[in-house]
């Protein structure tokens, strides 16, 4: 199996996998599950067996760990209630914001359906591995995802 | 494409696109099984490359092939981190500065098959502004009769300037080939005060 420097996956994904994120996760979580998605990816490149799809291979582990801190989000904020906000550093800028907060209310695969279609061009088949799901399913997150988008931006 | 497709798409035009780095976690974590960076030297941009066992690789030309051919032979987990390489990079700006006249930075030497491992042991026991022969870096290899493999070897050295085969000349003086080169060969002897 012949697999490219991962420094070369890194240089050309970084930057598709970095915008997924703050549009999808937000702009507090990004950082970090920025950090977790390439950390596992790098863990988990030398058993990979195909060199193709890659783009897909490593916004399915960013989709994952999105869930994951959205998971992590949720129990943290269920027992005690969270210390009064320390005076953090401004969120990084997400571009048009209440935009975002939309695709972000959408249901996890919509939302990664929505994006990785919409912004990043994919195919349904690409969508489709990057889903585990079947093309038809792909093509149907995003159209449900869209349709709903359109309906709160209506509101 | 939709009135919505285009929406999201003039907003993620806004969207960052400068991106924290990974290289430091995945140093802590120990997952760089080989770590580069370039550096610059007169002899131009070098890519110099270790794995946690020492040096591997330093190239003149030709950058990505080479990180291509380490991802294949050694690891696919290569990585631009510049820290791991601080030390080898002053190291190389003090020789080349003329402050420096031995290299101290490990070499990992498991990459290297035999003869041309022996080769190359014997070239680096060669010291700064002193040179030997095909023929001497054969013999230090244990064969003394295999003078053109050692010339091979030598040619095929991963590791030049700091496994110093711009050191070795044919008998007789004359210069040689070199990996990058016969000018950089000329350089790096001159610096060392070999030629005038």
């Amino acid at each position: 199996m012949k697999l490219p420097p991962f420094q070369a996956l890194l240089d050309e994904h970084r930057v598709d996998v970095y915008r997924y994120l703050v549009a999808t996760a937000g702009p507090n979580d990004a950082d970090d599950v920025f950090q977790e998605t390439w950390i596992a990816a790098l863990r988990a490149y030398p058993r990979l067996s195909r060199a193709d799809n890659l783009r897909a291979w490593v916004l399915r582990i960013a989709h994952n760990k999105a869930m994951d801190a959205h998971r992590a989000r949720g129990r943290r904020a269920l027992p005690v209630a969270e210390p009064p906000e320390q005076p953090s550093e401004p969120p990084v800028a997400d571009g048009q914001p209440e935009l975002w907060e939309h695709v972000r209310e959408l249901p996890s695969k919509q939302r990664t359906a929505v994006f990785c279609r919409s912004v990043l061009g994919m195919s349904y088949a690409e969508l489709a591995t990057l889903l585990d799901s079947s093309e038809e399913a792909a093509r149907r997150n995003v159209h449900e995802g869209l349709k709903r988008l359109r309906l709160e931006l209506s509101e | 494409m939709t009135e919505i497709e285009t929406m999201l798409r003039r907003a993620a035009a806004g969207l960052p696109d400068v991106v924290p780095d990974v290289s430091a976690r995945a140093e802590a974590e120990g997952l760089v099984d080989v770590a580069y960076t370039s550096v610059d030297s007169p002899l131009g941009s070098l890519l110099v490359a270790v794995t946690p066992r020492g040096l591997v690789r330093v190239a003149y030309t030709d950058h990505d092939d080479v990180l291509e051919r380490l991802a294949a032979r050694v690891s696919p987990r290569v990585l631009e981190a510049p820290t791991r390489l601080d030390g080898v990079r002053r190291e190389l700006d003090e020789y080349f500065a003329g402050r420096r006249t031995q290299f101290e930075t490990p070499i990992d030497w498991s990459q290297l098959a035999g003869f041309t491992r022996k080769v190359l042991r014997a070239t680096a026991r060669i010291d700064f502004g002193h040179t030997g022969t095909y023929r001497s870096v054969a013999t230090g290899a244990g064969s003394p009769r295999a003078v053109r493999a050692a010339g091979n070897a030598l040619g095929a050295n991963p590791m030049p300037v700091i496994v110093p085969c711009h050191r070795v000349l044919r008998t007789g003086g004359a210069l040689g080939g070199y990996t990058g080169g016969v000018e950089r060969k000329q350089f790096l002897l001159r610096l060392e005060g070999v030629l005038d």
